[in-house]
């Protein structure tokens, strides 16, 4: 089959309508993917990409409406019908057997017969050759796990041309990378497309469609409901087509005016069970009305730092002063006590810590507070009371839909998130530990969760902020602290920071020559 | 892959247990049509012996209620995530304090101030013989599944002992102790109807079936509605959820063991102070272990817990009136028949789901295009 002379679209969807229970995932779904070019697909969490694309991948079969490959109707029901259809997928979180090597992994599934080695040459040549044509740049030979991220995720796409994809679709590909990563995903894109393979893009961030798309479809709540020529479009039209209305993210327009500190860290060490070294002399002080952002690559040591400040873990050496309270090993100091003292802390973990999702909304909006007065009728718990505590947060936070005895887990991201913070916030706390506050969550959720935190600032809140969004981290924060590999290797007034020399310090690298700056690296300001 | 509607609440709770049962009958079935007996005939005996007469009702609800205790047992453990398979031998241990205090005491108190002394005391030996298993568990990493499981070789072994040397009459071959005075044994029901002047003949069913619906009650309370209820859930459902939410899931684990002790303890007072009115070997019976399928197919709340108590109250009588009846199906044929019960219930607890999702979803599409008809 040639495919290349032909102008049929590499991929289009016609009339995708899908499902689940009450929830219209997708609506009459109409869409074409040009050869060789690089669409991207943007929306809010929830708007229904990655159904569509999971529709696309064979997971799930649509309710009604059909797919075309160059052309030809084509039934896709399973992974392996899109792999024959010449479509591969990068998934956000990779699907690799981390003990095996590169080769290994990319045999996977496709072992070819059953002597290993025989297969494993004929591998050998055939991602030898990809390597030469793509420029991928990674070693048959290494490990999974002793590759960086950004390599891990080139593993992966590998893996599908190895499969024979023409087409590749990445979900969320860079909320895992570096800038500097990213830069590098982009350019393998492009060598991609020069190839005459076309890339399906999936993605919440507005700066990487502008980047490196041709084309652009949003989605808004099921549907399409604007398709663009990136070069034809602005930011600021598509976020606005993806909410549906104007928006306005907040910034931290008013001068910090620190008061005395109410979290003083010092020489805080920490090893995880396997006797690697998460913590590495930590210190730093976090004062009352500032907000202190604590960039990173994700797994430098930000959730140990959030889980010892918070009581989950006691500290091993060093310790902290809390409000006068002293913890260090010695003396550690309970989640509940933390919690006395007037700390909060809306953890990284929203599925698993923040909330349970098994639990009814207002089961998951007194977690952490259970044992408060305020939700029992002697030994019993009140569960009117916390039925209306819950109604109350919903109303204040906007969280959708406004239904208490909804089980935690079919709120969506956004929303689930939002109950948190609020939660959270509602005791006015004189400390608050803040980790990756929007990750997963849509826009409109973005907007207020940043404002209250700014309110909160504003009244004399002390806030910590992980977030690996180096544009949030930027836009709220007072000071900035870089961490790489459990230390603390820079400090930053956020006036002064960019996001090229925040890139460097979390790669923990020297600054580059000016020439090999990235593209677009010194431009800060979003739209 | 065809479509699925998720199930409403009603089906995934009443549906799904009745469809297990069905297909376990059906399963059942086969095998008595396989040994040349009639099923129908066989399932109208079983009935008819469980459920058709007020000895049979009577014998019925005397098993449903050590049913009751050691299913609320595996199902609290089940909250906090947890399984108890050691309800047997705790079981065991809560009959030997009973019958302990009841040896004590029996001369010198009526059973009206014993019965809470001897729920006391079955609560409390339950639950020390749970707390080595929880203790492992939550601070030695020891699984709870294989210590319980040893704890019940080592309450039978320990029973043996006290039994053979200590506690027998003197003299006396037996392994039993001497008989509890009657003023000191709880009431049989039809004595407590015999006084309000209804006759009915003699079962083992006693008071103690008043004390199974309380700790029912109890259970309920306690999981859904204290706060400590909730923490134990939490721990059930995520251990860093509950050490975010200041829980020391440790803490919660070992006094959820000890709960789930207590409760099948209880068995001790239906089976030493109701029933038995000594100590002696065996008593409990293997109710224990039918816990485990009383909790799985009652889904772990109590209302199914002891709807399915009944049940097996049903399986248990019933399968006795049928070996009775019918020679060619013999006791350990009714244990076939007990144990593909259990297989379809527990192990095999969402065989059917599949099956019923696509029904559902089937008709909710045929009742939107009604709609959409219209």
């Amino acid at each position: 089959m040639t495919r290349a002379g032909s102008t049929a679209p590499a991929v289009e969807l016609r009339h995708i309508d899908k499902r689940f229970g009450e929830v219209h995932a997708n609506r009459d779904v109409c869409l074409a993917v040009r050869r060789g070019s690089i669409t991207g697909v943007v929306g809010e969490n929830g708007a229904g990409k990655s159904t569509l694309m999971s529709i696309l991948y064979g997971f799930y079969e649509a309710d009604g409406g059909e797919i075309l490959i160059d052309g030809t109707p084509r039934r896709i029901r399973s992974p392996s019908d899109a792999i024959g259809a010449g479509i591969g997928m990068v998934h956000q979180h990779f699907m690799l057997v981390e003990s095996f090597t590169v080769l290994e992994n990319i045999m996977l599934g496709a072992e070819g017969g059953a002597i290993l080695s025989r297969g494993a040459a004929a591998a050998r040549r055939e991602v030898e050759r990809l390597e030469r044509d793509y420029g991928l740049g990674v070693d048959p030979d290494a490990r999974v796990s002793e590759l960086p991220v950004g390599a891990q995720q080139r593993v992966e796409i590998l893996k599908a041309l190895y499969r024979g994809a023409e087409t590749l679709i990445l979900d969320e590909p860079t909320g895992v990378l570096t800038p500097q990563e990213t830069d590098q995903l982009f350019r393998v894109l492009a060598s991609l497309q020069r190839r005459g393979a076309t890339v399906i893009l999936i993605t919440h961030k507005l700066r990487e469609i502008m980047a490196v798309t041709d084309e652009v479809h949003v989605m808004r709540a099921g549907r399409v409901v604007a398709s663009r020529k990136t070069a034809e479009t602005s930011e600021q039209e598509l976020a606005e087509l993806m909410i549906g209305r104007k928006i306005r993210l907040a910034r931290n327009k008013t001068p910090a005016a620190p008061g005395p500190p109410l979290l003083t860290v010092s020489h805080l060490s920490l090893h995880d069970e396997r006797g690697v070294r998460r913590l590495d002399d930590v210190s730093f002080a976090l004062a009352a009305g500032e907000i202190l952002g604590i960039a990173g690559v994700s797994g430098n040591g930000q959730s140990e730092l959030l889980e010892v400040l918070a009581g989950i873990r006691p500290p091993e050496t060093g310790g902290f002063l809390l409000d006068g309270r002293e913890v260090t090993a010695e003396r550690p100091c309970p989640p509940a006590e933390m919690r006395a003292l007037g700390l909060a802390h809306v953890p990284e973990d929203r599925r698993r810590l923040g909330l349970v999702e098994h639990f009814a909304a207002s089961e998951s909006a007194v977690l952490g507070y259970q044992r408060d007065p305020a939700y029992s009728r002697g030994w019993l718990l009140d569960h009117g009371a916390v039925r209306r505590h819950c109604a109350a947060l919903m109303e204040a936070f906007d969280v959708r839909p406004r239904a208490p005895s909804l089980r935690s887990a079919s709120f969506s991201g956004g929303n689930q998130q939002k109950l948190i913070i609020a939660r959270e916030l509602e005791r006015r706390p004189k400390v608050l530990l803040v980790g990756q506050p929007t990750r997963g969550v849509d826009i409109g959720a973005i907007e207020l969760i940043h404002r209250e935190l700014l309110k909160h600032r504003e009244v004399g809140a002390a806030i910590l902020l992980v977030s690996v969004e180096l544009e949030e981290i930027m836009a709220l924060a007072d000071r900035i602290l870089v961490m790489c590999g459990g230390r603390i290797v820079g400090e930053i007034a956020a006036a002064e920071a960019d996001e090229r020399r925040l890139g460097l310090l979390m790669a923990n690298a020297r600054p580059l020559p000016a020439n090999e700056a990235p593209p677009g690296g010194g431009d800060l300001t979003p739209a | 892959m065809s479509p699925r509607a998720d199930l409403p609440r009603w089906a995934d709770i009443g549906l799904i247990p009745l469809a297990n049962v069905l297909l376990a009958f059906i399963a059942a079935g086969l095998i008595v049509l396989a040994i040349g007996q009639n099923p129908f005939d066989a399932v109208a005996i079983m009935l008819d012996g469980a459920l058709g007469s007020p000895e049979g009702l009577g014998y019925t609800l005397y098993y449903a209620t050590n049913f009751v205790f050691t299913g609320l047992a595996v199902a609290i453990a089940f909250h906090a995530g947890l399984f108890n398979i050691g309800g047997e031998g705790q079981a065991y241990i809560g009959g030997l304090g009973v019958g302990l205090l009841l040896l004590r005491f029996d001369h010198s108190l009526t059973w009206g101030p014993l019965l809470p002394l001897a729920t006391l005391a079955a609560l409390l030996f339950g639950a020390a013989w749970a707390s080595i298993p929880a203790w492992l568990q939550a601070y030695r990493g020891s699984h709870v599944v294989i210590t319980t499981i040893m704890f019940n070789f080592l309450a039978s072994s320990l029973m043996v002992y006290l039994m053979v040397n200590v506690l027998n009459q003197h003299g006396a071959t037996n392994p039993e102790t001497r008989e509890i005075a009657a003023s000191a044994t709880l009431p049989f029901i039809h004595q407590i109807l015999a006084g309000l002047g209804i006759p009915m003949v003699h079962t083992p069913l006693n008071l103690s079936i008043l004390l199974a619906a309380l700790a029912s009650v109890f259970v309920w309370v306690y999981v859904w509605h204290t706060p400590w209820g909730y923490e134990l859930r939490t721990v059930g459902q995520s251990e860093r959820a509950a050490l975010y939410a200041g829980v020391r899931p440790r803490r919660v684990i070992v006094a959820t063991l000890c709960m789930s002790g207590a409760l099948a303890g209880l068995v001790g007072v239906n089976e030493i102070m109701g029933v038995q009115h000594r100590l002696l070997l065996n008593f409990n019976a293997g109710y224990g272990f039918t816990g485990i399928a009383v909790a799985l197919m009652g889904r772990s709340h109590p209302l199914g817990v002891a709807l399915a108590s009944v049940l097996f109250g049903i399986l248990t009588q019933g399968g006795a009136e049928l070996a009775f009846e019918i020679p060619a199906i013999d006791r350990d044929m009714v244990t076939v028949i007990q144990g593909l019960v259990i297989l379809f219930s527990g192990a095999l607890a969402h065989l059917s789901r599949p099956w019923l999702e696509a029904l559902f979803a089937l008709a909710s599409r045929r009742t939107a295009a009604l709609r959409s008809a219209e």
